[in-house]
């Protein structure tokens, strides 16, 4: 009986839902996009200096353990309610989920295979775009499919600060304590967090 | 610097309400700690010893490692109602995977020539357990420990929407009233407090693990 009825609220209130999960799907592209783009230069940056890489590990990981609750309350001083706050934490943290991974991909390389490289004459760059990359994409897949996940995870949270997408539904479900919005917003933010994860997955495969 | 009066403020006339939202954040992340710990590990060490358990019951922390934990905290509601009881529940549901899995990759990632080197020297099954396998397995355990108990301390500052009280209200209260000094006393308390259990599992580490940094 509870099942039709969910089923009749998802028919009835479907433009609501989707606007949330579009919502949500633009909190996560932006996320990776600037995540990526950070990362990148970051990872980049630390192959002419090892040391750099590990001081950042380090200062990531200590933000990472810092409650995403309490960033976007320690923030919103400083940047306001909203989307900008939401972003600029979750690329905080999925930082720590990139370069980890990155940086322990490119650098896990077997040495003997760089070093023929570099022997051949390959500058720093040439091994890192000819070499490292190729071989550690295994790595680096599973640093993004890492942060994509927790992004969407913890970007339900972030409609506490007005931020939108499937979180709005979950806390206006708890609000008014409406049990078959919580189970929307519960059964679509899992949906979403399964379906990215099994898409990477599948991608995974397919290389 | 007109919110860091306010601060001061707050801690003057506020302090012993602060106090009781500190000790129930610890006390509810620490009670929902043990409990997670204590079927996390076993569990663990089960899907070492039995393959058939091991698929099931690490498919399913798997999936349940990929949902929001917010999805799971709110859907808790209809079940549970409101209260200290359902953010529990939900804290230990959340804690559960990282013990788990590092329990489990711990023990089966101990070398199969000590074990045979240990029963070889005569040794009887419990004691191959617990001088040879279990403290091969601790240093992964303690991590799995550490991790979970920094996402309790995140999840109960969430927890705080339905009812678990603590620092969250605190945010809570600071995000509906526009108000910058609640959120900034609630923020950097939980940050300072998750921030010192890692330091603390830190230091534990160095104590029960000596050998390792000698």
């Amino acid at each position: 009986m509870g099942g039709t009825v969910v089923i009749e609220y998802l028919l009835k209130h479907y433009d609501d839902l989707l606007i949330a999960l579009w919502e949500h799907i633009q909190l996560l592209a932006l996320t990776l996009f600037f995540s990526l783009l950070i990362a990148g230069a970051l990872t980049v940056a630390s192959i002419y200096m090892p040391k750099l890489g590990e001081i950042l590990i380090q200062i990531f990981s200590v933000l990472y353990s810092v409650p995403s609750i309490a960033l976007f309350a320690i923030l919103i001083p400083v940047t306001g309610l909203g989307r900008t706050t939401a972003v600029i934490v979750l690329t905080a943290y999925n930082q720590y989920l990139l370069l980890r991974n990155f940086i322990s991909g490119l650098f896990g390389v077997d040495p003997a295979v760089t070093e023929a490289a570099s022997g051949l004459g390959m500058s720093k760059m040439q091994v890192l775009l000819k070499i490292r990359i190729p071989l550690a994409k295994k790595a680096l897949f599973t640093g993004i499919q890492l942060a994509a996940v927790s992004t969407i995870g913890i970007g339900t949270i972030a409609s506490m600060i007005h931020a939108g997408g499937l979180g709005t539904i979950l806390f206006d479900g708890l609000r008014t304590l409406n049990v078959y919005k919580i189970v929307a917003g519960s059964v679509l933010s899992a949906g979403l967090a399964l379906l990215v994860d099994g898409i990477f997955k599948c991608l995974e495969k397919k290389q | 610097m007109e919110v860091w009066m306010k601060i001061q403020m707050y801690f003057q006339n506020n302090l012993s309400e602060y106090l009781v939202c500190v000790r129930e954040h610890l006390v509810i992340s620490l009670l929902s700690f043990l409990v997670a710990a204590c079927i996390g590990i076993p569990f663990g060490y089960l899907c070492v010893t039995n393959k058939k358990t091991e698929k099931y019951v690490m498919g399913f922390f798997q999936i349940l490692r990929i949902i929001p934990s917010l999805a799971i905290l709110i859907l808790l509601i209809p079940v549970m109602g409101v209260g200290v009881k359902p953010a529990m529940t939900a804290l230990v549901i959340l804690a559960i995977p990282p013990v788990l899995m590092n329990t489990a990759a711990g023990f089966s990632e101990v070398p199969e020539f000590m074990i045979e080197t240990a029963a070889g020297l005569g040794m009887t099954g419990k004691q191959i357990f617990w001088k040879v396998r279990f403290p091969q397995a601790l240093p992964m355990i303690l991590a799995g420990m550490k991790t979970a108990l920094v996402e309790i301390i995140a999840s109960a500052a969430i927890a705080a929407k339905i009812g678990a009280g603590g620092l969250g209200g605190i945010i809570m209260t600071g995000l509906s009233l526009n108000r910058t000094d609640l959120l900034l006393i609630g923020g950097i308390s939980v940050a300072l407090m998750s921030l010192a259990a890692g330091l603390l599992f830190y230091q534990a580490e160095k104590i029960i693990l000596k050998y390792k940094y000698v």
